[in-house]
């Protein structure tokens, strides 16, 4: 313990003592540590922030349900499915295929420019919509792979009490699935907490534009750093809290010896 | 009188491995029928294509002369039909014990909740494990949750029981118990088909025993010839070295 204290105060003095002294320090610490420009940008960017949270938990959500009926439909064994799976199978490829901001760009840019009667035209609606697809793909693999972590057994035993196949699914595999896959879920929502940042090249002003425009007023990078520290305030609780579940997960699996 | 199942030449493959050569096997109403024979030799196998957990590649199976091999057949209204009890238990390990004996009749006969829970209630109550009925199985002694995989099969009242080896994952000292249990569904006529390594148990408990051995059946009949006058050598053999591992 005392080593680990000592040689990590060693390490940080170090890596520190060399960005100071660098040349170009001064110039760097004007353009994004600037206290002045980071209290007046705070109220601004965090305003914009809360458009992020907001779209992070619509997202969430819908991913949640969305995602689980995917990799349901694509856990539908036979041959009387295929068509169904074939579908889930096809929509997990090309979103998980595909750059998250190219989806995003073309929804919020496209959808609204058909000038449908009766379809949102709102750019934040279509981002979302872009980020729940991308995302939905990810996390429906994570289902399935916790689908299909449950032993044959459970299936077995479920069908021997005439439950339909759906049924089978529903009240035995899925809770036992989506207990296992928790950890890997979590995992997953931190990254669409970060990647709603790039709901800002479709246009609305959400935290990175807003910081964008507040560079631009000042001529100065710190609102950059002030949106890094939201999004990591953000963020870090959720890592913690999943590598805390994932611990807890291998201990309680330890103790009652099953794996 | 049309029996309780008649299984007739089945045959069964995975893959390239030939399981059922041909199996012919008659459970008549309220007989205890067992399948005995070495590990391998197709007893599993057999009991999962009567209840349809697997296919069956030829030969056909009637449950009281309906053929439920036909391809037109309701699967899941023959299994409701049969209950089987496996080796490794397989109960439902994020539902307590009163959710596992209750999620058949609830979900795949549509009782309602209060009627499915009395019954269990007084199931669980007959087979002496009332007080563990809001336990999680990972809770209970081997012995337990097999005791409560039956009670769950029984929950859907089934006409036959298939028991798969449901003694061979328990500790010696819990074998006695699960056995009672079925001993006491002999007493009350139930139709039972019981794959076991149970000899002495067999012995006492069936009516009529088949010797398995490797996918066919070799030699069947009252249990007391084919414990005391086996007369294919194979039976014989087999026999010998249950007696020998001291299991009869």
């Amino acid at each position: 313990m005392a080593t680990a204290v000592i040689s990590t105060i060693v390490v940080f003095t170090a890596i520190g003592l060399a960005i100071v002294n660098s040349p170009g320090w001064p110039a760097v610490r004007e353009a994004f540590l600037n206290g002045e420009v980071f209290r007046a940008s705070f109220p601004d960017i965090a305003r914009a922030f809360k458009l992020n949270v907001k779209i992070f938990l619509v997202a969430e959500a819908v991913i949640l349900v969305f995602a689980l009926g995917v990799a349901m439909l694509r856990s539908l064994p036979g041959p009387v499915f295929f068509p169904i799976r074939a579908i889930a199978i096809i929509y997990t490829d090309v979103f998980r295929g595909l750059p998250t901001i190219l989806v995003i760009t073309m929804l919020a840019l496209g959808v609204p420019a058909l000038q449908l009667t009766g379809v949102p035209v709102s750019a934040v609606f279509w981002a979302t919509v872009g980020l729940i697809l991308v995302y939905s793909a990810y996390v429906a693999e994570v289902y399935r792979a916790g689908i299909e972590s449950v032993h044959p057994s459970q299936e077995a035993a479920a069908r021997s009490l005439g439950l339909s196949r759906w049924q089978t699914l529903r009240y035995v595999i899925v809770p036992q699935a989506v207990r296992r896959v928790i950890p890997p879920l979590l995992n997953d929502f931190i990254g669409l907490q970060k990647d709603t940042a790039l709901v800002a090249f479709a246009g609305p002003v959400e935290v990175l534009r807003q910081a964008g425009i507040d560079e631009a007023a000042n001529f100065n990078f710190t609102p950059y750093v002030c949106t890094a520290v939201l999004f990591l305030a953000l963020t870090i609780p959720m890592t913690r809290a999943t590598d805390w579940l994932i611990e807890r997960d291998r201990r309680k699996r330890a103790a009652s010896g099953v794996g | 009188m049309t029996a309780a199942i008649n299984i007739e030449g089945v045959h069964k493959s995975f893959g390239k491995v030939m399981v059922l050569k041909g199996v012919d096997v008659e459970v008549p109403e309220s007989n205890a029928v067992c399948l005995i024979g070495a590990s391998g030799s197709g007893k599993s196998t057999l009991l999962r294509c009567v209840n349809l957990l697997e296919p069956v590649d030829s030969g056909r199976i009637l449950v009281h002369g309906d053929d439920i091999t036909s391809y037109d057949v309701d699967a899941n209204r023959v299994r409701r039909r049969i209950g089987i009890v496996f080796q490794a238990f397989n109960l439902f390990p994020h539902m307590n014990v009163l959710e596992n004996v209750t999620l058949g009749p609830r979900k795949a006969l549509k009782t309602p909740k209060r009627d499915a829970q009395d019954r269990a209630t007084e199931l669980l109550t007959r087979f002496g494990l009332a007080d563990k009925r809001h336990e999680y199985p990972d809770r209970l002694s081997g012995g337990q949750q097999q005791r409560v995989a039956i009670v769950r099969a029984l929950a859907m009242e089934p006409d036959i029981m298939l028991f798969d080896e449901v003694t061979s994952a328990l500790d010696p000292e819990l074998v006695g118990e699960v056995l009672g249990v079925i001993r006491d569904l002999a007493q009350t006529g139930m139709t039972m088909l019981i794959a076991t390594h149970e000899m002495g148990f067999a012995r006492e408990i069936a009516d009529h025993v088949c010797f398995l051995d490797q996918g066919r059946i070799l030699e069947q009949g009252p249990p007391e010839r084919i414990f005391t006058a086996p007369e294919e050598p194979r039976t014989q053999e087999f026999l010998r070295r249950i007696i020998e591992a001291g299991r009869m």
